[in-house]
């Protein structure tokens, strides 16, 4: 069958867009995430820029027809500058009434949802708990529906092509979804297309099934009349260079790859698995051609204390977690931090606590990373901001731990953690150096604790080093010998030593910046995974006008900038937005009590939507 | 590990300069020194020896060692040594243990270290109590053994160590009464020389809290009746006369002697401790008469860090990343212009 490039043009003009919001829904094994995961590629490739947001259940495969077992995967696609996987959907695609009943609320009325007619039987509807069939009481009709028999289309499709069971004939239909999706956004069907080539190598017939399917859903959606008019994205203006799509868990490996190869460490991970912290490990598995050491461990208190035992020896060492899985780190983390070795640890934050919503995504893991050990524990605290720059803050952490000699919480979250975006690709030499604190020479009354007068971290000596034998352990040591000590006056100043040498991390991490406005009404403060949001409400706010709203976002949470007081100072209100119930605001109020802190919190495991931002922001602008 | 390293050490190079501060007359000294006169022997250089502990008694063991060493976090120690080695598998790395923290705060890390088959050596100072915290019953203590958390006996069934381990697959598991110390030296050397998780049973008096646990094997007056010190390839013989014998009767080991209803020597079960099938060595590590003692099981296998170096190398050969760089532009990847 021949390729179909570009489309050709209906006789309307295509809308110019300068963003659209596509979400895909349908049941957990409909295949979701791997249609809107093309249609993503695909626009990221022709220069869209794309952000994107999976959302789904816990269970591998919820009953069939199930509210709860309803999968979805959102892409921003934009002419423009995209920053968050966007609020109100402009088209859903809609695999069975569940996906349907569970995502209407997300449609504004007037645009367009793709139902398969074919999934709304008298059995699907029950279970979605439809009292009547919405297709037929004119539930809908604010709405463009577009009705398709995806399904017996499909089968229909497939109908001469031969060594296909039911089942495989049932999974392709989201490609005839995928097919009408970009005949409407002006997409070719190339990179899907070479997508099957490569994936089904061994099984021609499913090359054949999913390339036939494809290309039919975009014929039909050529030639159906009930598409009115496609849509064009023309390109967005994003800096020079090179670029790939990557998920945050991917760019927070790589960030590590980057950081061994920079600082000429071997890499060490210690891990557990745990949702959605993963795929980190089934990323860093693969990279044995980097001398990778990937160690999976019978429970994450034995991925942490492994990491602990490779860094003694001189590796680079991380573990990676979630939320339930640093509160068992937590003993093990204030050992590290005692007998200060360098440790990174990510917690790739989920909504808590306990289980809590292992898939879905939140910020309330922070004062545990801050305070969750016992004793004074001060370790170093960072969060990303996007799934790209997981990347920098993978390598920022690497390189503060070892500079610093002191484990490095990394947060980052369910949200950003799958999400993904286009990420101007680094090259090892662009990144900054790393140094470490190691040392190989024996030297007259040397000891295991001796610090550099400026940073205080302490000097590093490996096993297999001639002479500089000792010993550390989590018992309080001399200030001077390292030896076990139990001198009250020495406790002191051992555990104010270790809070300075935190405190000093200060001087080596950039100032605090604002974006928007440097000073007026109203200060909005972000951490971590909300920063695509928080800088698109403020931005757009902007847009309309509003010129006395600035933007402030922490990457930096223990030790903070430097200069967040100054920066606190020129603003009437200060609001903390975060996904939790206040974390950080308490932090900030802690250290800077003689500013009053709004708060706007949301604890519902999704990340904040536009316009309950802006709709805030407005109302305490006055 | 390899070594050509022909410095002459002494026990007291492997001596550090902190006091000893144990109990007196506790077994873990004769243990220490044991330890610091194995290793000269062993032929490893100090600057690649570590000493990897929990908490407890025993756990104090490497500050008193002049070599690398962590005291680390309670039951934790195997999972760190698993770290350190697989980071550099050049390092002799050595976890000294109890029986709370090696069984029951650290039970899982214990049994995956075996299974997994690290090179390792694992010193569990077995004194069927808990010391440090003055005097609880541990996972090794006694039924009806009066404790301070069971003044009216101890109603939990406690584990025995090697069929523990036996049953993760350990390899190599031995067994010493902590007043041997010119047996326990041999056996340090032992452990070390084997290629594989090496697992030491100490049977260690606690002068404190539970003086005397073992006396009934391990008293000079009774220990060469009561215990049996097999050696591999020699029949399974003990006694102050030398004459009695295990032989296999069913499905269980039978004690008989030597002279008596025509049995000779030649009846007695040989050791064999590179035995694969752990059927035997399992009946062995329960025998309550006679105790058996010495190196139960010694089954050379391939350790983890042999697997992962033999992958890591495959995947090295085959694979046309070298650096970062390769793997970042690689695949899908798109110019803005």
């Amino acid at each position: 069958m021949p390729k179909i490039m570009i489309a050709e043009k209906n006789e309307i003009p295509p809308e110019i867009l300068e963003a659209v919001v596509i979400r895909f829904v349908g049941d957990s094994g409909d295949g979701m995430q791997l249609t809107g995961t093309q249609f993503s590629d695909t626009s990221a490739m022709i220069g869209n820029d794309v952000s994107t947001f999976p959302n789904y259940p816990s269970e591998i495969r919820a009953p069939q027809g199930s509210l709860y077992g309803v999968s979805g995967f959102q892409v921003h696609i934009g002419s423009v500058e995209i920053s968050t996987p966007g609020d109100d959907v402009d088209l859903l695609v809609a695999m069975n009434p569940a996906g349907l009943k569970t995502n209407l609320y997300a449609v504004k009325p007037g645009h367009t949802i793709i139902i398969d007619t074919d999934s709304f039987s008298k059995k699907n509807l029950e279970k979605a708990k439809y009292e009547t069939n919405p297709l037929e009481d004119g539930s809908l009709d604010n709405y463009r529906v577009i009705e398709v028999a995806i399904s017996s289309l499909t089968k229909e499709a497939l109908k001469d092509v031969e060594g296909l069971d039911n089942k495989s004939i049932t999974r392709s239909k989201n490609m005839f979804a995928l097919g009408m999706v970009y005949w409407m956004y002006n997409r070719s069907t190339d990179h899907s297309i070479d997508f099957f080539n490569k994936k089904f190598a061994s099984k021609p017939h499913l090359i054949e099934a999913n390339t036939k399917v494809l290309n039919t859903g975009f014929y039909f959606a050529e030639t159906l009349e009930l598409i009115p008019n496609s849509y064009t994205i023309s390109p967005a203006s994003m800096p020079a260079g090179t670029y790939r799509i990557i998920s945050g868990n991917t760019a927070t490996a790589w960030g590590f790859l980057a950081a061994a190869e920079k600082s000429g460490m071997e890499l060490f991970l210690g891990s557990y698995p745990i949702t959605p912290a993963t795929d980190i490990l089934h990323e860093l598995v693969k990279h044995k051609h980097f001398g990778v050491k990937a160690f999976q461990a019978e429970d994450e208190i034995a991925g942490i204390t492994s990491a602990i035992g490779a860094s003694f020896a001189g590796d680079l060492a991380i573990t990676t977690t979630s939320g339930p899985g640093l509160a068992l780190k937590g003993e093990a983390l204030g050992l590290a931090m005692m007998i200060e070795l360098p440790l990174v640890v990510v917690n790739v934050q989920r909504g808590g606590p306990s289980t809590g919503l292992p898939t879905k995504t939140e910020q309330s893991d922070l004062l545990q990373a801050m305070y969750g050990r016992n004793g004074e524990s001060p370790v170093i605290v960072i969060a990303a901001s996007t799934p790209s720059d997981c990347f920098k803050y993978g390598f920022e952490a690497a390189k503060l731990a070892l500079e610093h000699m002191t484990p490095v919480i990394l947060l980052t979250d369910g949200y950003i953690a799958n999400g993904s975006e286009p990420w101007q690709i680094k090259s090892v030499s662009e990144m900054p150096e790393i140094k470490n604190n190691r040392i190989s020479e024996v030297k007259e009354n040397w000891h295991p604790y001796d610090r550099d007068e400026v940073t205080l971290a302490r000097n590093w000596a490996v096993p297999g080093t001639y002479g500089l034998e000792h010993r550390v352990g989590g018992l309080e040591k001399d200030k001077i010998t390292g030896d076990v000590s139990h001198v009250p006056e020495n406790h002191e100043y051992m555990t104010k030593i270790r809070a300075e040498k935190i405190k000093r991390v200060e001087n080596y991490i950039p100032e605090l910046e604002t974006e928007f406005a440097d000073s007026g009404d109203l200060l909005v403060i972000g951490w971590g995974g909300t920063y695509g949001g928080l800088h698109s409400a403020v931005k757009q706010l902007n847009q309309q006008g509003y010129d006395k709203i600035g933007y402030a976002h922490f990457n930096y949470i223990n030790p903070l900038p430097k200069n967040t007081k100054d920066i606190l100072g020129k603003f009437k209100k200060i609001v903390v937005c975060e996904l939790n119930n206040g974390q950080f605001a308490s932090i900030l109020k802690m250290n800077f009590s003689e500013f009053d802190f709004l708060q706007f919190n949301k604890i519902q495991g999704l990340p904040f939507g536009n316009t309950e931002l802006t709709e805030k922001f407005k109302q305490l602008l006055g | 590990m390899e070594t050509t390293v022909k410095k002459e050490y002494t026990f007291k190079d492997f001596a550090s300069d902190q006091e000893v501060r144990w109990c007196p007359g506790c077994d873990d000294y004769v243990i220490l020194r044991s330890m610091q006169k194995a290793l000269p022997e062993v032929g490893v250089k100090k600057e690649d020896v570590v000493f990897i502990s929990g908490i407890g008694c025993s756990s104090r063991f490497p500050y008193y060692m002049d070599t690398y060493g962590m005291h680390g976090i309670h039951g934790r120690a195997p999972a760190i040594a698993s770290g350190v080695k697989l980071a550099n598998p050049d390092l002799s790395v050595w976890v000294i243990t109890g029986d709370g923290d090696g069984m029951a705060i650290g039970g899982n890390h214990f049994i995956h270290v075996l299974r997994r088959n690290i090179n390792l050596n694992i010193i569990l100072f077995n004194n069927e109590i808990y010391g440090l915290t003055k005097g609880q019953f541990s996972p090794t203590s006694l039924v009806g053994q009066k404790t301070k958390s069971s003044p009216y006996g101890n109603t939990q069934p406690p584990f025995q160590p090697g069929e523990l381990a036996i049953g993760a697959q350990a390899r190599f598991f031995a067994r010493i009464g902590g007043n041997t110390p010119k047996k326990m030296t041999q056996m340090f050397i032992e452990a070390e020389k084997f290629n594989g998780t090496s697992l030491i049973e100490i049977l260690q008096n606690c002068v404190i809290f539970n003086d005397g646990c073992f006396t009934k094997y391990t008293d000079k007056k009774v220990r060469e009746d009561q215990q049996l010190f097999v050696e591999d390839g020699k029949p399974m013989i003990f006694g102050k006369e030398k004459d009695k014998g295990l032989v296999l009767n069913g499905l269980k080991l039978d004690v008989v002697t030597i002279g008596e209803n025509g049995i000779t020597e030649n009846d007695i079960l040989v050791h064999n401790a590179n035995e694969q099938d752990p059927t035997l060595h399992q009946m062995l590590v329960r025998l309550e008469y006679p105790l058996v003692t010495g190196i139960i099981r010694r089954f050379e296998d391939v350790t983890l860090e042999e697997r992962e170096d033999a992958l890591t190398k495959e995947v090295k050969a085959n694979s046309k990343f070298t650096k970062t760089d390769d793997l970042f532009f690689s695949g899908e990847t798109y110019e803005v212009k």
